[in-house]
Parts: structure tokens; sequence; C-alpha cells
């Protein structure tokens, strides 16, 4: 060996595959301003499409005339309800078994619902002529309080489901109600709250927020009436999805339409379902015959396409004396706004809620949710989270403070005893979950250590007597947090949306020269998947990750997959990734072997290529093999080097962390500082570190926005209220405190790499951090619950409440 | 989010752009560093047909000292008065309070003779002309004439201004040297407008307040000069009975209006609680 061989370190460093810290490829174009965004789209002779929409969060829709925005020069259609019902698309399936209307048939339900459909020549054209169409309403009574809407004189929603006793999750109770939704074992449970020493139950709700990617929905839609092909460019985070849907319902056929979704600029659920702009975008162009595109601004984001949350739960847990907790009772009241678009796994009505027993061996447990109707915009989607998974991990963190509270016991204490231990793995909680793999005390213990929990309480504990004393008018928090999550949905025998199972796919190709172009199901935005992908494949085939390039988004390239949210990339594409890669890693194994004249069996993988067991001189490299594959593979063996894997999992996976909170607040005007945020991360194999910690940043930075301000509010006339970046609170920089990341390896068993996915643990888990935090402030003034989101003056109004004031 | 039609001019004196406003009436709006009326024509809150650009008007321009006061053009933008060595030396508190406004991005192109004519109680000038009792230069076409800042605001978005009128600088009295200031704004986010604020500018001797002047930031549908909590500091220690009773007063006249910054029981107390801290850290920095 001369001095200039590379070592096998350095091979594996030029690789930089998994665990590599390797800088985002995408970067190079987003921060030059080059990423090509749907709205970068211009087509010859595009049109632009926008609409009018409802002042009234209920009324009747008595008339539509739109003869003077016709008169417009440069206006070129106006498409009502009316037109919709000649092509059969006035209404639309939701991918939660409702309906929904694309363009108001006959009522609103909440304000801002889409009216008519204004086509132009351009965007201030068709604003002006909006102005221009005439809609008469007859205002109806609004139904604003979830609370409120199933008493026996609420008004009625829903005409056309008058008489529907019969929803698509069973039965309704009441004119307003979607589906009860119950799982568990409800006798067992109220036995153990009968044989309980103590008991609490509290009514913990999740506002209504938004998950507001920086940038909205919209799309292009073009329709080639010579060759019948439909092209849709949009922020899909599902394209595929959304291409069999827009076949089931335009009955153009599925190889007759391409759907490509270009750099997509965050989605966080928002991008999941399929919005009435799509619907009418698409119409306009078979009706024009011209490209149109759609882009919705930021009010109409905020306040019309998918929400996130608006979740009141009721929590009970019974415990014994000494902590150790017997069971758990849930209720959850759910606003679903207008229609049912929750966009869940068609048969979980409320997505994986039922992961509501957390981190904790509960041995019994019920939980019963009611889905009802309001005058608010249609959605329910997992903003950042897998479904209704951060609702669950709040409610049952919240929870177990309340009862650490009431037992007199330290929350980390209470938690630590109730902890799913590791030999119990893998775990069956008592609401139906395979929990694949979990150290939970261990990280606990490291995060304790790490931020000198007890320390903290003894501070706290003086910071208390200074504020009695009247030293200070500034009170201490410690929010813990110990989630559990489920993502990667999800394998077929109980995931499918609109009966397209959840498996997910991936294609490598290798070229003759050793470079790669593979391609998935999934579709980044913002993830950093262009680099990720490329590392695993790096790692499984040694070829380096920069010879690799990614491709995702364009239907007609890529296989079909399920799209991206959920955490679902990475357990589900990410499984099928490395399958593709060791297919094709087993037949390069075939062609070393011919070109070194050895049987397989006496060669081993090493780094990028294969040696002879024994005698590493003799190896050929991946580049070589790639080579010989095309031009001159084994006789009898079919030429080329590429792999298509399909990846049905057999079970979720279930990231978890421990994250804690550090909190000061000045009781006299309600503001807080977050003294330190501490967010340690589970999330099994880690590909790339620096991507995690990315990923926690941009989580926890969402989660402190959440807990601490971010809402979506409606006044008792359904008007929505600050829908726009005044109001709904986004920190900057200024505002977003500094976080610190740790972490502890606990690969998936399942998993082909032991990854279990990250993108989401930090929204999940800090909002409860957040909010405990708050809450543990106040206790020593007797508070038990304050709701979120905790801005300032509800903080305020808490402390007067409690007499902090005076 | 698309404003409506508009022509555009762009006039190089106060005369031309004084003839635009006066031959297009109601239908003409001047435009400073356009970061509130923008907005709001695309909102279609504000449809103006006649938008005069007064960024070609050099006379506009300028921070300047004239006899006992600062003349500051209407067209400086807020990043110059932050910039000032003059306004830093004589009137601190403008850099303080011009901090406090928006982000940089936005007081690059902000102006204050946008910010004091809009009439938009969010705007944080308007409180701090009233606390140093500032007037305005205003030119119409019947000429020049000056209004005080305390005299001006009228309700929301309706001030002393005639539609055909210009601002065309602030005039400020400069304060005594080692007199104290500070503006204190209660706020959710950089770049959002006050739930509260607090303007003081006090002078002492001896330990005891000699002049004392307070204006409160969106609080009310205007400005608000706290004349009553003026009188009790004055002459006052600034012992904790004054105190109260000044912040008393000063909530008194608050009618704020109950939105996503919280309800109105809120602001008003926000306004006490700046108040007090405002005049704290004034006294702090008094000389004498
Ligand atoms: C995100 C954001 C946050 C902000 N936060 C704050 C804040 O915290 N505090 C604050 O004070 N401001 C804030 N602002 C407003 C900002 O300071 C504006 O720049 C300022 O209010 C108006 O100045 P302008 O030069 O942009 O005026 P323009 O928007 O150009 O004009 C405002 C109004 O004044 C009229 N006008 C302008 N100049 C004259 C003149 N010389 N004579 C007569 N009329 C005139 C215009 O016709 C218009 O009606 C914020 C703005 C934004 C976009």
């Amino acid at each position: 060996m001369n001095d200039m061989t590379p070592t096998r370190e350095q091979r594996e460093a030029a690789l930089e595959g998994m665990g590599c810290k390797r800088k985002r490829v995408e970067d190079v174009r987003f921060t030059q301003g080059k990423g090509n965004y749907v709205d970068d789209l211009k087509l010859p002779g595009m049109l632009f499409g926008d609409f009018v929409r409802s002042p009234y969060a209920h009324a009747k829709v008595t008339k539509i005339d739109a003869s003077k925005a016709l008169e417009l020069p440069g206006v070129i259609a106006v498409l009502t309800a009316e037109d919709l019902k000649g092509v059969n698309l006035a209404w639309m399936p939701t991918l939660a078994g409702d309906v929904q209307m694309v363009l108001a048939d006959g009522k609103v339900l909440y304000q801002n619902q889409e009216v008519a459909f204004v086509i132009a020549e351009d965007r201030y054209i068709a604003d002006d002529a909006i102005q221009l169409v005439e809609v008469e309403y007859e205002e109806l009574p609004v139904l604003v309080d979830p609370f409120k809407s199933m008493d026996p004189d609420a008004p009625v929603l829903r005409p056309d489901l008058e008489g529907k006793t019969e929803g698509a999750h069973g039965p309704r109770k009441h004119h307003n109600h979607i589906f009860t939704w119950e799982v568990g074992d409800a006798e067992e449970t109220d036995r153990a709250f009968k044989d309980a020493d103590v008991t609490i139950k509290e009514l913990i709700s999740y506002h209504r927020t938004h998950p507001s990617p920086l940038e909205t929905c919209q799309c292009v839609a073009s329709m080639d009436k010579v060759t019948g092909e439909l092209t849709v460019w949009g922020t899909f985070q599902a394209p595929h999805v959304i291409r069999t849907v827009a076949s089931l319902l335009s009955t153009i056929p599925e190889h007759k339409i391409h759907v490509i979704a270009p750099d997509i600029g965050g989605g966080f659920g928002n991008k999941v379902g399929a919005y009435p702009g799509y619907i009418c975008s698409i119409v306009a162009s078979i009706v024009t015959g011209r490209p149109v595109k759609w882009v919705e601004d930021r009010m109409e984001n905020l306040s019309t396409t998918s929400f996130a949350r608006d979740y009141h739960m009721t929590a009970e847990i019974a415990a014994k004396n000494d902590g150790t907790v017997t069971g758990l009772k849930v209720h959850v009241l759910a606003d679903h706004g207008g229609f049912d678009a929750c966009a869940d796994p068609s048969k979980w009505p409320a997505g994986f809620f039922n992961i509501v027993t957390g981190s904790y061996d509960f041995p019994t447990a019920h939980l019963a949710v009611d889905g009802v109707y309001t005058n608010k915009a249609p959605g329910g989607v997992a903003y950042r989270c897998s479904f209704r998974v951060t609702e669950a991990a709040y409610c049952i963190e919240r929870a177990m403070d309340i009862l650490a509270q009431k037992l007199g016991m330290d929350p980390a204490d209470l938690r630590m005893k109730n902890f799913v231990k590791p030999e119990q793995f893998p775990y069956h909680s008592a609401l139906g979950w395979e929990y694949d793999s979990g150290d939970y005390h261990t990280a606990m213990q490291k995060a304790m250590d790490t931020i000198g929990y007890r320390q903290l309480r003894e501070e706290q504990k003086a910071k208390q007597e200074a504020f009695k004393r009247g030293e200070t008018r500034e009170i201490m928090g410690i929010g813990i947090s110990f989630f559990t999550e489920i993502v990667g949905a999800g394998p077929s025998k109980n995931c499918d949306i609109l009966g397209v199972a959840m498996f997910d796919s991936a294609e490598i190709r290798v070229h003759p020269t050793g470079s790669v172009i593979s391609r998935m199901g999934t579709k980044s935005q913002g993830q950093g998947h262009e680099t990720t992908w490329a590392q695993i494949i790096a790692t499984e085939i040694g070829i380096p990750a920069a010879d690799i390039m990614v491709e995702e988004g364009n239907t007609d390239t890529a296989p079909y997959g399920l799209g991206t949210y959920g955490s679902r990339s990475t357990p589900v594409a990410g499984a099928a990734i490395a399958l593709a890669a060791r297919k094709i890693r087993n037949k390069a194994q075939m062609i070393a072997a011919h070109m070194l004249e050895v049987s397989e069996y006496d060669l081993e993988w090493d780094v990028d290529g294969f040696q002879v067991k024994g005698n590493p001189e003799l190896r050929k490299s991946m580049k070589e093999i790639a080579w010989a594959a095309y031009n001159a593979p084994p006789p009898g063996m079919e030429p080329g080097l590429e792999a298509v894997s399909y990846y049905d999992p057999p079970n979720m996976t279930y990231p978890f962390g421990a994250y804690f909170c550090v909190m000061d607040i000045d009781v006299d005007t309600g503001v807080s500082k977050i003294r330190r945020f501490y967010a340690l991360d589970d999330c099994g194999t880690r590909i790339n570190p620096m991507i995690i910690e990315g990923q926690v940043h941009g989580g926890l930075t969402e989660g402190f926005a959440i807990a601490m301000g971010q809402e979506i509010r409606y006044d008792e006339m359904g008007n929505v209220m600050g829908a726009s970046f005044m109001d709904f609170f986004l920190p900057t920089a200024v505002e977003t405190p500094h976080w610190e990341t740790d972490y502890t390896v606990t690969p998936s068993p399942h998993h082909p790499i032991g990854a279990k996915g990250v993108g989401e643990s930090p929204n999940v888990g800090s909002v409860p951090a957040f909010s405990n935090a708050v809450n543990d402030a106040f206790g020593f003034l007797g508070n038990t619950h304050i709701q979120m989101p905790h801005d300032a003056w509800r903080v305020w109004q808490a402390a007067k409440d409690l007499g902090a004031h005076g | 989010m698309i404003p409506g039609e508009f022509t555009y001019h762009r006039p190089s004196t106060v005369a031309e752009a004084v003839a635009i406003l006066a031959s297009h009436g109601d239908e003409a709006r001047p435009l400073a560093g356009g970061h509130s009326i923008i907005p709001m024509m695309k909102l279609r809150m504000a449809a103006p047909e006649h938008l005069i650009d007064l960024s070609g008007v050099a006379d506009l321009k300028g921070i300047r000292e004239e006899g006992g006061a600062i003349v500051i053009g209407a067209m400086t933008t807020q990043h110059e008065l932050i910039a000032s060595d003059l306004l830093a030396s004589k009137l601190p508190i403008i850099r303080e309070t011009s901090l406090l406004i928006a982000d940089p991005q936005i007081r690059y192109l902000g102006t204050i003779g946008g910010n004091v004519a809009n009439g938009d109680p969010g705007n944080d000038m308007p409180a701090l002309m009233q606390c140093l009792n500032a007037s305005y230069k205003v030119v119409g076409p019947n000429g020049e004439r000056e209004i005080a800042a305390r005299d001006f605001y009228e309700a929301a978005y309706f001030t002393a201004l005639a539609p055909e009128e210009l601002v065309t600088a602030v005039v400020i009295p400069v304060p005594p040297a080692g007199h104290g200031f500070a503006y204190e704004k209660l706020k959710r986010k950089v770049g959002d407008y006050a739930t509260a604020a607090a303007a003081v500018v006090l002078t002492m001797s001896g330990g005891s307040v000699s002049s004392c002047s307070v204006a409160l930031t969106n609080v009310g549908d205007t400005p608000l000069y706290a004349a009553e909590a003026c009188d009790i500091l004055t002459g006052s220690t600034l012992d904790a009975d004054t105190v109260n009773r000044a912040v008393a007063a000063a909530e008194a006249i608050t009618r704020p209006a109950s939105d996503g910054r919280g309800p109105a029981e809120y602001r008003t107390k926000m306004a006490g609680v700046m108040l007090r801290r405002a005049l704290a850290r004034a006294a702090e920095r008094a000389n004498g």
C-alpha cells in the first residue's frame, strides 16, 4: 500500500453518510433566492383566479350577481357553485369521510368561506373584480362555542346532513355531531377510579392555532385540450395522493394527470389536504383552456386553509397515594369547524390521540372523542405533529403535573415512578399501541442532571419566599415534559387515506460512472431530504453523498408514495431507501464476485466496495462495479444497477424526549422570559445530527409560539380575529429563546436503519413544557391549571385572579 | 392584499406637492415611507386615486437646531433619527423611542412626518411629541401654519390637518440639559404596536421634580397628554403616594380598545405600569 491510498476512515468520511453533519445541499439555492416555488412559475397565457369570500360566519346566500365584474376589461369568467354543479364539483369529499363545499352552495358556514371564483388576466384585475361581485346574504344564528354545539336548540349548520343518523365513523347523536370515537375499557377504568386513593380531573384545552407556513397554499393548473392531459403544479405535501384524488373527481385517467410539487416553503400539515383553490383552478383551466394560477394571501391562509388543534380535553387520572397511576379517563370535545376536513388516516377520526397514555404505564384507560360542527373554518390538521399526537402529549403532560401537585410529589419523581420500564418494550399500551423501544429513565435522568433540576427547585423555593416577603415581583416556573410520539404512518393493516395504503417508496438508479439519481414518494418542505436521503444511500452502497441526486415531487418520475407529514418520511420512505439500496448492494456483490473470480460468499462489504475475506487487497469499489454492471455483467445477468422498494412498515415508531423549561414571569405585566430551555430527543439512529438540531430548533420555536400566544381567535359573531402576522404570533429571532439540545439513542428494532423520525417531536414535546412552566410558576399561589395560550395579558389575568396584584 | 388603481406623482417642491394635493382634494394622499399607507391600501381600507410621493422633495429632509428648538424635516426617516448625533445629545428620548418602533427595515423607510401625520393611535411619535410639547409646521394652499402636537389629534385617523395640507417639519423645544427621560413600551414582539407605552420627560432640583411631562401611546383613539398626572408629580419627590396618585390619574384618561394585545382593563393597567417604570428611569437619569 502506498501513502496515497486513503485509509478506511478517509474513505468513510468521503461518503458523508449516516451520522455525518453534512451541510444541506438544498441551501445552496435557497440562500441565494434561487428556489423554484409555485409562484415563480409563469406560463404563456396564464390567468389568475381569486375568491370572493363571505363576510359572515353563517348565512344563506340568496343571490350572486357577477354582471358588473364581468364587464370589467380583463375578467374572463366568474365561477359559482351552480357552474361547478355541471361538472359535479360543487362539493368535494374530505379526507375524514365528510363532504365540503367547494363554493358556497346556498349558504356559508364560516367567515371568509369561498363564494365565487373570479378568473382574470392578472391579479390586479381579479382583485378589482372581486369587489364588483354582488352577493346577497341572509344572516343566520352563529355557533362559535363548541360546548354549545349540541344544545337542543343549537342552529342547524349542515342541512345537507339532515336525517343522517350515521356518519363516516358511526352514529351521530345531534344535528351538529360528527362522530364519537371510543377506545379502551370503560368498565375496568371506572373500577380503577372507584378503588383509587387519589383522583384528579381537569378540562385542558388546546386552543385553535394554524401551521402558517411562510409560503401560503397555491397552484397552477394547466389543461391541454388537445392531448387531454392535465398538469397541476402545487404546494402539495402528498403529490401522488392529489393525483389519485384529482383523477377520481375529474374522471381524467390518472396517467393523463401530472402533479408536480416544486420547492415548498414549509407545510407543517397545512399542505396535506385538497382545497377549493385547487379544484377551482383545475375547473377554470378546463373551461378556458388556459393555465390558471391561484395564490392565497396571508389572511386567506390563516383564516381558511386548515387550522390545527381546537381540542377540549377533560382528563382524569386515578392513582395510589404513593403516586402509582392506576387509570386514565379522557373525554375530548373536538371542534372541527363547518366541515370535517381533518387530515387523518381514514379510519382514525381523532388521529392517534389514543397515544394519550404517554410515557406512563397505565394499567387501564378509556378515551372518548366527540367531533362537532361550528361556524369556523374546517381543518384540524397535524401542525408539525403526527395526527393529534401533540394534543395527546399536552393532555397527559399537563395532567401528570396536576396529579403531582395534588399528591404533593415532585413532578419529575412522579414521572420517573410511572415510566414504562426498559424491559417492558415492546410495550402494549392500555389504548392499543405497541411501543417499539424506549429507555425513558436514562433520558430523564440525563436531562435532570444536565439542567441541574434539584438546584433549580431550591432556587424556586427561595424566590417564592422572597415574593411573599414583597422583595420581588418576579416568579419562577420549571416546566417538564416527557413525551412519547407515535409517528411513521403507517402499517397498511391500520392506515390508509381514502383507501390508499400508507406505504412509501424509493427508486435508486446507479449510473455507469458510479453516480446516482434517486427518487422518493415523499416531498420535502424544508426537512432537507435532498441531503439526508443521499446520506442513507451513501452509507448503504458506498457512493459519496455528493454523487447522489435526490428528486421528489414529480409524480411522473417518482414512485408512488403517500408524502411527507406526521414524521413519516424517515420511518417509512427512509426504510424503503435503505431496502432499495440493499437490493443494489446485493446485485453489486454478485458482480464483484464475477470481477474478482471468487464466490460471492467469499466477499465482505467494506465502506465503499467489496473485498475478499482475509485478503483486503483484493477489492472492487462500487464505482468499478457500477461500470461493470452496465458493460460487463456476469453471464446471464441483466445489465444495469437500479432498484425500487415499496415499504409497508410493520409498526409505527415511537420517538421520545425529555424537555425542561425554566421561566421567569413578571407578575405586573404578565411578560414571561424563558431563561433556559433544554431539549433531549431520542429519535433512534441519527442520520444527520446538524439537520436534527435544525429541526429541533424550528419545532421548539413553533411550540414556543403556540404555547405563548399563537392563536386563531373568533368573536361571538364568528369573525376571525387577527388573521395576520400583526396579531398571529410568529416569533422573530428577538423573541425566540436560546435552545439547548441533547440526545440519547434507542434505535427502533423494526426499522432497517433504526431511525424513528424527529421533525415533529420538538413541537409536540415543547408545548407542555412551556405551559407546565407557567402553571408551575403560579402553583405556590394556589393555581391548578391556566388555559393556553400564555400571552402576557392572560398571564397577568391569572396573576390577578390568584391575588398576586395585592 | 392587492391595492386598487392609483396615479403616482413625484413632485420636487413643497409648492408642487401642495398644488397636486389641492387639485385632487380627498382623492389624493401624500406618500412618505409608505409603511402605514401601503398596508392600508393593500387591505383596501384606503383607496386613494392619487399618491404623491414626497421622497423627491429635498426641502423636507434634515435635522437642525434653530434658536432653542430642534427642527426635523418631515421626510427624515426613523433610521436617521437614530443615527443623529445632534438628537443624541439634545433629545436622547427620540433615539430611545425610535429604536422601539417596528424593525430596522421599516425604520429605513418610515418617516417622522408620516408617523405624526398618520393619526393612528398606535404610532409612537405622536405621544412623544406631545410629551416634548412639539409643534408641526404645516403648509397648504393658504401658506404655512404651526399646530401644537397637543392640539393635533382629534380621533383615530382624524387630525387638525386639512386634506390639502402637508406637514413639512416637526419643531421641538430643546429640554434643559440634565433632564431625565424615558420611553417605556410594552409590546408582544418586535414590530408590534404598543399594548401601552408612556413617555416621560422631567427635570429635578434638590431631589424634587421641578417640571414634568407625561404622554401615553395606544390607550385611546388619540395619543394622550396626561396633564393631571404632570400636575400631581410636579413639586413632589416622587414618593410612593404621589406616584400612585399620578398613575391613577393617567389610567383614568385611558380608553383603550380590547384587541389581541389584551382587554381594555389590562391595557389601562399597563399604561400605569409603563408610566411607573418610565418615571423611575427618568428620575434616575435626571441631574439635580
Ligand atoms: C410591521 C410594522 C410595524 C410597525 N410598528 C410601528 C411601531 O411600533 N410604532 C410606530 O410608531 N410605527 C410603527 N409602524 C409604522 C411605521 O413607523 C410607519 O413608517 C409610520 O407610521 C408612517 O410613516 P411613513 O413615512 O411610512 O408614512 P406613510 O405610510 O407614507 O404615510 C402615513 C400617512 O401619513 C400621510 N403623510 C405622510 N407624510 C405626510 C406629510 N409630510 N404630510 C401630511 N401627511 C403625510 C400619508 O398620506 C398617510 O396617510 C410599523 C409599520 C409596520 C409595517
